[in-house]
């Protein structure tokens, strides 16, 4: 098993002020932590790998509308809509940003505040979301009416699935936190929910950038 | 309202073929008879303690083996009922349908549900050892690897009598496989099926990935890995890059097929090429990874059975890496004949003869290992010295198919069956064998007798080469893939003839080897060594099989052949724990949740499968509750205390 718990170095230094030496987090302050988020990283870039392949099959069929809506006819009446899908979700991995140094001031109270902050901003981007997929679906285009369409409801709803997905499981950290306290593991379980929601936003960037900038333009 | 039973059940239950009903009958009689036999012995609870919840990487690549080798007989019997069908022209055997069914589980089975299972029991049976690590980096997602495999191996053979097999070949090529012409459930359950198994080797790549990087025993670095150990972590990069491909892609086509998308339909802008691309972006890179840790095992048996260090080790490190990179560069060479013109079918021309270079490297290096070697000629020595003439002609045959103008005249003809035969079974079966051979003693605790071994041995290499040579001379006689029937006036029969009975003789060859297993299990001979074959990396430091948390004390590392050297200077007794040294041992507990989840993914498959999609989310919010459970589990490992280690360590006399 990766933790060899006679050999579990504690590396806090007790020095608080160097809170960015990353020997000094607890996240990492167990060789099973360094190991699980290692790990994470790998499995990101297996998501990414995914997200490659969505995109790449996008760009080949997003001309192919078969007569129906084009990308720019869509999202022309719908800027504001995904302006603010784009700013909900960026505001929330800034937020995560901020959880994520609280916890390494060791400052439990305010890690969960921004996190619950975080959980609003991305349930606020799903709403969006939804709602967006709504409208369009009204509007006659679905999933079934082109090429373009089975692509787009594909790609960006990949990417809500994800988002869907970070918020239950950053609810199951949030409770733990609550639950059990700070802790190596439950720094570490945050920190590697905490990478996830930044690289969804990151992803999400991406979308913004090749479907809708793209498209409306 | 009888009638209408009846008649859903006739859909349901595939009915009609008296092949399919002696089946439907020999599956229930036999899992009766486990049920039974379990019961009557009372080893329920041991099945469930000991297996069914383990979290050992050595039980765990047991269990693999086992699937392996089941998996390697339902595909062999795939394969003789197609050569039987052929073996005369104007045959009725099998109906059409049958025939297009057969081919696809076979190639599918062969290749998923055997060949990677195969790689992953020995993945599992020798990296932690080998490294000198005490279990994989993840022990639990590694159970849940196991799991997702095994249900997804099981929901893919039940198509068989529930529903219909699919028959569109392993590579499922739209627009055939798009509902409009293919109704019926049998290319659901491909695609569901692969699915699952995908998304537990992706988790096996990361899985080992990780063990290999962080785990390593101090003194360990890169370059004093052993061989094996660094082709298993080429075949995880490579996982870690292709499998996403082909999740997608199969994610994309179940789309179109369930909620009438139109990614590669002929109509509404669909782009069927699409799929073709991104199916040989992940299977192309899937020959190397079957193949790599094949030769990984070429490696550690050349230079075990010949007493010599491998010959040139940092070229071997160096053209398992430029494999694993080259070959996700040449997938296109699948499709020179679509027409994407000369520009990029010479690219991919010249990647792929690419492959060539390192590949040929390395059998350099093997023949240079055993020049002046000291050579036994033991089992699964034998399997590679007949692997190597295989794959020279495998390769050569290779460059030909890479040759686009030539392809032209080779494509989808048995040319090209003969060719990949000779690489997946010449390469990688071939692999396999030599590794179980060569590890059967550290996972069992005792030697497979040579007896049988031999004339398994003898069969199988003498009819692959009377059932693949006549191939390639069909090949360029014109016969083309998958092909049902044909007729006498075309002067194929003889060689279709001689090609079958090559292909029975594999089958004898196959009969050898559970005679030979049955056989050492009736007398066994015990290994009390631990070291039968005189090796050379740490896992041969070890009592067979080692003790569940490995090594007692983790060893330091200082050699590229550790164990050897150690012996060499005489100082094998260094490696066996001082008592003082021994602490207690931190390991992950058993659990049952990576079975419930694989279940859970079953349940999942086989609604998605028939449509039924409440039932389809009804077993992935099962999934989700055991990903929550294992999340809420605050106790996940427990501490085995140094007095139970030292009663352990010395009972195997090693204190
Ligand atoms: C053990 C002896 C084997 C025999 C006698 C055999 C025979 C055959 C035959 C007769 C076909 C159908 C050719 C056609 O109709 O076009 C076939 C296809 C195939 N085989 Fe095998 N095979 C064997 C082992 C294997 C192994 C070990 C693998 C992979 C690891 C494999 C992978 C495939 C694949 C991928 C196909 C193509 C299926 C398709 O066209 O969709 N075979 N084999
Ligand atoms: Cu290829």
């Amino acid at each position: 098993m990766a933790v060899r718990m006679e050999e579990v170095l504690t590396r806090r230094t007790g020095d608080p002020s160097s809170t960015d030496h990353p020997g000094n987090r607890l996240e990492l302050s167990t060789e099973d932590g360094v190991t699980k988020i290692f790990g994470f990283w790998m499995f990101l870039v297996s998501d990414v790998l995914l997200f490659a392949t969505l995109f790449a099959t996008y760009v080949v069929i997003y001309t192919h509308t078969a007569d129906g809506p084009s990308a720019a006819e869509l999202f022309r009446h719908d800027v504001s809509g995904f302006l603010a899908e784009t700013l909900a979700l960026l505001t929330s991995s800034f937020t995560c940003g901020l959880a994520t140094w609280e916890m390494h001031q060791g400052r439990a109270g305010r890690l969960k505040l921004w996190m619950i902050i975080t959980l609003l901003l991305g349930l606020t981007f799903l709403g969006l979301e939804i709602t967006e997929f709504h409208d369009f679906v009204s509007q006659g285009a679905t999933m079934q009416t082109s090429a373009f369409l089975s692509g787009f409801y594909t790609l960006v709803g990949t990417h809500g699935a994800h988002v869907t997905l970070g918020i239950l499981w950053m609810s199951l950290i949030l409770y733990q936190l609550v639950r059990f306290g700070l802790n190596a593991v439950t720094a570490r379980k945050f920190y590697i929910v905490g990478l996830y929601w930044h690289f969804l936003d990151i992803v999400w960037v991406l979308i913004f950038t090749v479907v809708y900038l793209t498209g409306v333009m | 309202m009888g009638d209408s039973l009846t008649n859903t059940a006739g859909h349901f239950f595939v009915t009609g073929d008296p092949m399919i009903i002696a089946s439907d009958v020999a599956i229930v009689l036999v899992s009766l008879g486990i049920v039974f036999t379990l019961t009557y012995f009372k080893k329920w609870k041991w099945l469930w303690r000991e297996w069914l919840t383990t979290v050992d990487h050595k039980k765990i690549a047991i269990m693999y083996l086992i699937s392996a080798i089941l998996m390697l007989f339902r595909g062999g019997v795939d394969a003789l009922l197609m050569r039987t069908q052929l073996a005369l022209p104007n045959m009725k055997l099998l109906s059409a349908e049958h025939y297009d069914q057969i081919f696809t589980t076979h190639g599918t089975i062969m290749i998923l549900f055997m060949a990677m299972p195969f790689i992953f029991a020995m993945f599992n049976a020798v990296v932690p050892l080998q490294i000198g690590a005490r279990d994989v980096a993840f022990p639990y997602l590694n159970a849940i690897s196991f799991w997702l495999f095994f249900f997804g191996a099981l929901l893919f053979n039940i198509s068989f009598v529930i529903g219909g097999s699919p028959d569109a070949g392993w590579t499922s090529y739209p627009p055939l496989t798009e509902l409009q012409f293919d109704p019926g459930v049998g290319e659901n359950y491909y695609l569901l099926a692969l699915s699952i198994s995908g998304i537990g080797t992706i988790a096996t790549g990361i899985n080992f990935l990780a063990t290999i990087i962080k785990m390593r025993a101090p003194g360990m670095t890169l370059m004093k890995m052993p061989l094996f150990t660094w082709a298993v972590l080429g075949t995880c990069i490579i996982i870690l890059f292709v499998f996403p491909v082909l999740s997608v892609a199969l994610a994309l086509l179940l789309i179109d097929r369930l909620f009438g998308a139109h990614f590669f339909t002929m109509m509404y802008g669909g782009n069927p090429m699409q799929f073709v691309n991104l199916f040989w972006i992940w299977g192309h890179p899937e020959v190397y990874i079957a193949v790599l840790p094949a030769f990984g095992i070429y490696s550690e048996v050349v230079s075990t059975f010949s007493q010599k260090k491998i010959f040139g080790y940092k070229s071997m490190v160096a053209s398992i890496m430029a494999i694993s990179i080259i070959g996700n560069l040449t997938w296109v060479h699948h499709f020179f004949t679509m027409g994407a013109g000369p520009a990029v079918n010479t690219f991919f021309s010249i990647t792929t003869m690419a492959v060539a270079i390192p590949t040929g490297v390395k059998v350099f290096n093997w023949l240079m290992t055993m020049y002046r070697g000291r050579i036994t000629l033991s089992l699964p020595m034998m399997w590679v010295l007949a692997f190597i003439p295989n794959f020279a002609l495998a390769g050569a045959t290779g460059v030909w198919l890479a040759e686009a103008p030539t392809d032209y005249q080779y494509h989808n003809s048995y040319f090209t069956v003969a060719h990949f035969h000779q690489a997946l079974i010449g390469g990688v079966v071939y692999g396999m064998l030599a590794g179980m051979y060569y590890w059967w003693p550290k996972m069992f605790g005792f030697k497979l007798k040579e007896k049988f071994g031999k004339w398994a041995f003898w069969f199988f290499n003498i009819g692959f080469y009377v059932c693949f040579i006549p191939q390639y001379v069909l090949g360029l006689m014109g016969m083309q893939r998958r092909m049902y029937t044909y007729t006498p006036d075309m002067h194929w029969t003889a060689l279709n003839f001689v090609s079958t009975i090559g292909a029975y003789l594999m089958g004898i060859g196959f009969l050898c080897i559970a005679a030979q297993i049955i056989h050492s299990l009736v007398h066994m001979e015990k290994d009390l060594t631990g070291d039968p074959w005189g090796g050379r990396t740490l896992e041969w430091s070890l009592p067979s099989p080692p003790p569940h948390y490995n090594f007692a004390v983790i060893p330091q590392v200082s050699d590229r052949d550790e164990w050897w050297e150690r012996k060499r200077r005489g100082e094998q007794d260094a490696l066996k724990p001082r008592p003082e040294d021994i602490r207690n041992v931190h390991m992950p507990k058993n659990s049952g949740v990576p079975f419930l989840m694989g279940v859970c993914f079953f349940i999942a498959g086989f609604g998605f499968t028939f449509g039924w999609i409440a039932v389809g989310a009804a077993g992935l919010l099962g999934v989700l509750v055991c990903l929550a459970h294992r999340s809420l589990d605050q106790h996940p490992d427990h501490d085995i205390p140094a007095d139970e280690i030292r009663r352990t360590e010395a009972a195997l006399g090693r204190l």
